[in-house]
């Protein structure tokens, strides 16, 4: 039953998301990806037209995947699946503990899922520079083809934007251009 | 927070108005979670004085300390103390549905193009943009993350569990959390027995 795995399986996904959209990015891996649903660069494609369109990354992934598994019946069930969780904790939060941030469980969960965080972000730099840099699996031969060049230069030219505060949005429309260029350049 | 439901009666227009100011607040943050907290603030203290800008503070630090996406938790939050369950709902709803539908159209454009060699160069481009963005959040995430030898030990824990030996994420986060947890109690007993 195609409709209860995505629901299940963007429950997981609701649940445990912390720290936003790019500490997901190894769950919807192991999920998404394992399955066959979205490749790992279709995946990378994809955040790319998440940061283009309004709303939170995990709602825009829930609908798109939905969307390419079981359609738009698909689409509303994998996006009540992520966000049924928050919304049922929210509102026992908001209900019962007035004092949830101070309580002592929830200070010392938090205190060890911060640096998971970072870890998780960690895991999706990994897995995404393979993607980037090595379409074809690790080879030492990759590193003087003008497609691993190419990708190091836009890689490093973005970050240095990134670092400089310029808008997502200006980031991926100048590296898209930048791809193009080298693209049709150098023949890819 | 002393007064954690709103005691006032509502009308349905207002749940209205509600879920109207949540749908904007979902069409027009790109990038989702932390971009909607400046916008959340001018609607709903400023503009609709809903809650009030101490109320909001504690909204956020909630949405951050519970799992899922921060924009969804601050709608369902903001939506309860508005007008309880159907307040919450209607909040909730607003904030997802731009998403939804965006992406719900776009999505069959977005596998088609795919086959154009122009668009293929333009995501060779944008996923070295992508792998940028996700090295600044982590620059960012680390700068905001409290430095002590127990998170240096997670940190470098929930990267090799999951990216280097596979372990299921869920399950590293259940141990971190319970890591944190047990790192909590250690220091509160040594303190107590000062």
């Amino acid at each position: 039953m195609i409709y209860l795995e995505l629901f299940l399986i963007f429950l997981g996904i609701g649940a445990f998301t912390f720290g936003g959209g790019y500490a997901m990015l190894p769950l919807i891996q192991d999920a998404v990806a394992a399955r066959g649903w979205l490749t790992e660069e279709e995946l990378v494609n994809f955040m790319a037209v998440s940061e283009s369109t309004p709303g939170p990354f995990a709602i825009n992934m829930s609908t798109y995947v939905g969307m390419e598994v079981g359609g738009l019946p698909g689409a509303m069930i994998a996006t009540t699946g992520v966000v049924l969780p928050s919304f049922i904790i929210i509102l026992i939060v908001a209900k019962f503990f007035a004092k949830f941030k101070e309580n002592f469980v929830v200070k010392g969960c938090m205190s060890g899922l911060k640096p998971a965080v970072i870890g998780m972000i960690g895991t999706a730099v990994l897995s995404t520079g393979m993607t980037v840099f090595f379409p074809a699996g690790f080879a030492l031969a990759t590193f003087t083809t003008v497609s691993f060049l190419g990708a190091l230069a836009i890689f490093g030219g973005s970050l240095i934007m990134a670092l400089k505060k310029v808008h997502p949005i200006v980031i991926i429309l100048i590296s898209a251009a930048a791809g193009i260029a080298v693209g049709y350049i150098f023949g890819l | 927070m002393s007064n954690t439901q709103s005691k006032v009666k509502r009308t349905p227009k207002e749940y209205v108005t509600l879920f109207l100011t949540f749908f904007k607040i979902g069409a027009f943050t790109f990038g989702g979670g932390y971009a909607m907290i400046p916008l959340i603030q001018k609607e709903v203290v400023d503009n609709h004085k809903w809650v009030t800008a101490d109320d909001i503070l504690e909204v956020i630090a909630i949405a951050e300390s519970t799992p899922g996406p921060i924009a969804v938790n601050a709608a369902t939050f903001v939506g309860y103390k508005f007008g309880g369950f159907w307040g919450a709902f209607c909040a909730t709803l607003g904030v997802v549905m731009p998403s939804f539908m965006v992406i719900a159209l776009l999505s069959s454009v977005i596998s088609h193009f795919q086959d154009y060699k122009v668009v293929q160069y333009a995501f060779y481009g944008i996923r070295a943009g992508v792998l940028a963005l996700i090295v600044k959040a982590m620059i960012n995430m680390y700068r905001k993350c409290p430095k002590s030898p127990v998170a240096y030990f997670i940190f470098a824990f929930s990267f090799v569990m999951v990216a280097l030996l596979n372990m299921k994420v869920i399950y590293v986060l259940i141990a971190c959390a319970l890591i944190g947890l047990a790192a909590s109690f250690v220091v509160k007993r040594r303190e107590a027995k000062k």
